[in-house]
């Protein structure tokens, strides 16, 4: 019994932890473009951004 | 993200037209990060949305159109309509829903599963259990299910039945039970029953979506399409580039060699030569002579020439091609799908049910109104249309796939269904049943020659001449080759091209290229524009399906009579204009048919868009690809019976489907009026039904010799 009182508290966090990251995500647009998202690990190393 | 850059940068997002691939997007980066003063340029492959951020002068955004250009790509401003359809914030909301419904059903198992489990729990730990769960379901509940209480509201409104009337009031009526039973501290509450339904829907709803999305996208390009640039002559004698809503009647436009002519205008010089495949459907470029009125869309294939608009953008012909599509997308729109007419009979049988459970028990049962509430709200479960809402989606969802795989993609998501009924094929003929290009035929020519011609006709863009050097691809350009547009091509002792061109007293149909060459007398090269290799097996298999076919060509009508003939067809028409083909698409919807149109060109779009179902095959014009419900990625047209035969048995597994689940419910429905249901049961009976539906849908993807 003690043991749940300890438990279900972290498993819910630790869910509430995977959820704001999928709300993270979605908000900074990385569902955007799935297909792009899907093609991108095939492409070249692009040469190195010169810094703004 | 990019409020650092407000100052200096410059940023803007144009629409990329023609065919994007992981390749060429690649491409388009890497060159465009190349310019010294590129900050960033990144294409999105879903939106074909590039996004360009540079330091310096807003006018360099002209260079860098320009540098996509020599890659061979056309852009269009980002318009609002692109803006609209690219910004999905209905798709974001829906993931959202879903992140957060498969949270909350997943934490709320997690205690329910406890309960279920526990059969010696005790009373208070039941209690805090059914409390915990509470806490977890009612906020999830709550803003997950948001879509659907939008849709049920407004579709409520407007006085309209329609499924997310039924999972709305399904899910909160078990939320607000199981609340109730949580404070009475009751056996029983259900809110893993209500939050697992709502991810399961919600991922139904969110594969949907992405389907309607693509299509969306595509009016939205065509849109694009007709907004672009042209270059305006002044009287001044200076030149101007404008946009093309700019353009007025009688103002003179100047078109570069191989720009396309987006206004409807009559040539001021003496000749011009334009490609009006897309727009007529004939296989080669027509020499226009002052006067001649010349079409939009065409592209000229010929020297730069100066025309005078005719019409406003607005007016013209593309814009009545683009309101001939709309009005067809209109009509088509009515057609209602097999689950929205399932919906239609299930919804009000189902809350009958619930509602005469609830009086039954109260009324005749003797219980107080709380208890009664308890198995009415159990029926509202057990009916909730879980398995019935996924029944059609998986069906398309798995066929879909199985298409996409053999390089058929459907562009909308009624697309399946809607093919499954065709009944007549009507077939365009250029790019449709055969290339659309031109290949050299067989014949006496010798080795060299070949090889001294090719080189002549690498230098020129007529689709002649660019078959012959496809004939012979290693051979190199001439020296001092010029070209007279329409006629032929000149080098140092060398001449090819018409017979006329040539000085030649000879019979030339078109689909001929004369040389001569010192050294050996004229020759002759012909071509035709061969059928593509699979067409009469795709024809024979179309037959075999029981479907009635027919040609309908802009091309002249000798032509199409000579391909009707090598495929075995009786009906064929020529030399039909575009508003003939959607007249006779229209006169055959009139009559019963469910025509099939498949076409590649902008003259056959209307007739796309007006038929009850249409395709298009790899490498058709982007407007076609617009209006077609299928379009082919890969070469030649097998794939369309097969993709008649996946859509056939699609249907049949879609309603198998909706059987299997009304047959559930048919047993499941008595228990739970009885008030026999517990959530266990339910969550058992919903689970399975779901199962089952997905499983048997998942039969439409398996190759044929699988069956």
């Amino acid at each position: 019994m003690d043991a749940l009182i300890l438990l279900i508290p972290i498993a819910l966090f630790l869910g509430l932890l995977g959820l704001a990251g999928f709300l993270w995500a979605l908000r900074a647009g990385q569902y955007d473009d799935l297909d792009g998202a899907a093609a991108r690990i095939l492409f070249d190393d692009t040469p190195p951004r010169k810094a703004p | 993200m990019f409020k650092k850059f407000s100052h200096g940068p410059i940023e803007r997002n144009v629409l990329l037209l023609g065919v994007l691939t992981l390749i060429t997007v690649s491409l388009i980066e890497q060159a465009l990060a190349a310019e010294p003063d590129i900050l960033a340029a990144r294409v999105s492959l879903t939106t074909r949305r590039l996004t360009l951020r540079w330091r310096g002068p807003a006018a360099r955004g002209n260079e860098l159109v320009a540098v996509l250009a020599r890659l061979g790509f056309r852009v269009a401003p980002w318009s609002p309509a692109c803006l609209r359809a690219a910004d999905d914030a209905e798709g974001r909301a829906l993931l959202r829903a879903l992140g957060i419904a498969a949270f909350g059903s997943m934490n709320v198992m997690l205690v329910s599963v406890a309960v279920w489990a526990g059969g010696d729990m005790g009373d208070a730990t039941r209690t805090l259990m059914h409390g915990l769960a509470m806490l977890i379901a009612l906020p999830v509940v709550l803003a997950a299910g948001l879509p659907f209480y939008r849709s049920a509201w407004a579709a409520l409104r407007a006085g309209r039945l329609n499924m997310d009337m039924a999972v709305s009031l399904g899910v909160l009526a078990t939320t607000a039970m199981s609340v109730s039973e949580t404070l009475r501290g009751g056996a029983f509450t259900w809110f893993d029953g209500a939050t697992t339904l709502l991810a399961l829907l919600l991922a139904g709803r969110v594969l949907n979506h992405g389907g309607r999305r693509r299509a969306r996208q595509a009016s939205a390009q065509l849109l694009a399409l007709q907004q672009g640039s042209a270059t305006r002559l002044n009287p001044d004698g200076s030149s101007q580039t404008l946009p093309l809503e700019a353009f007025l009647p009688g103002q003179r436009i100047l078109v570069a060699a191989g720009e396309a002519l987006h206004l409807d205008a009559v040539l001021e010089d003496a000749t011009a030569l334009l490609d009006t495949a897309t727009i007529t459907g004939e296989s080669l470029p027509r020499p226009y002579t002052q006067g001649d009125t010349l079409p939009a869309g065409a592209t000229n294939m010929g020297a730069p020439f100066v025309a005078q608009v005719s019409a406003t953008l607005a007016e013209g012909s593309l814009a009545a091609m683009a309101r001939l599509l709309e009005q067809a997308e209109q009509s088509r729109s009515r057609i209602t799908t097999l689950a929205d007419r399932a919906a239609a009979i299930y919804i009000p049988a189902a809350h009958a049910i619930a509602v005469a459970t609830f009086l039954g028990w109260w009324l005749l049962g003797g219980e107080t109104w709380q208890a009664a509430l308890v198995p009415a709200v159990a029926a509202l479960i057990i009916t909730c249309p879980c398995g019935l809402a996924i029944a059609v989606p998986a069906v398309q969802v798995v066929a879909a796939g199985a298409l996409f795989r053999q390089g058929v993609l459907l562009a909308r998501p009624d697309a399946l269904e809607r093919l499954a009924s065709a009944d007549h094929v009507v077939l365009d003929k250029t790019g449709t049943l055969t290339q659309g290009r031109p290949t050299l035929l067989p014949g006496p020519h010798p080795e060299a020659a070949l090889r001294q011609a090719a080189g002549l006709a690498a230098a020129s863009r007529h689709p002649l001449a660019r078959a012959l050097h496809r004939a012979c691809p290693d051979a190199t350009l001439a020296d001092g080759v010029r070209e007279f547009p329409g006629q032929g091509l000149q080098a140092p002792g060398m001449r090819l091209g018409s017979a006329q061109f040539l000085g030649l007293d000879q019979q030339d149909d078109g689909m001929a290229l004369w040389f001569t060459a010192p050294g050996h007398p004229p020759l002759c090269f012909r071509f035709t524009d061969a059928l593509r290799a699979d067409a009469p097996a795709a024809i024979a298999a179309l037959q075999a399906q029981g479907l009635s076919l027919e040609i309908l060509s802009g091309d002249a009508p000798p032509a199409v009579a000579a391909v009707a003939a090598t495929l075995g067809l009786e009906h064929f028409t020529g030399g039909v204009t575009p508003q003939g083909k959607a007249a006779r698409l229209q006169a055959l919807a009139a009559t019963g048919h469910h025509p099939l149109m498949i076409g590649d060109g902008s003259n056959d779009a209307a007739a796309l868009a007006m038929a009850h179902v249409s395709a298009c095959p790899a490498g058709s014009t982007e407007l076609a690809q617009s209006a077609a419900d299928i379009l082919l990625t890969a070469e030649g047209l097998a794939p369309i019976p097969a993709a008649i035969a996946t859509a056939r048995r699609a249907q049949r597994i879609a309603r198998q489907n909706i059987a299997l689940s009304l047959a559930y419910n048919a047993l499941a429905v008595p228990l739970a009026v009885a008030g026999l249901v517990t959530p266990l049961l339910a969550a058992a009976v919903m689970a399975s039904s779901s199962l089952i539906v997905i499983l048997n849908a998942l039969r439409a993807g398996r190759p044929a010799w699988t069956r």
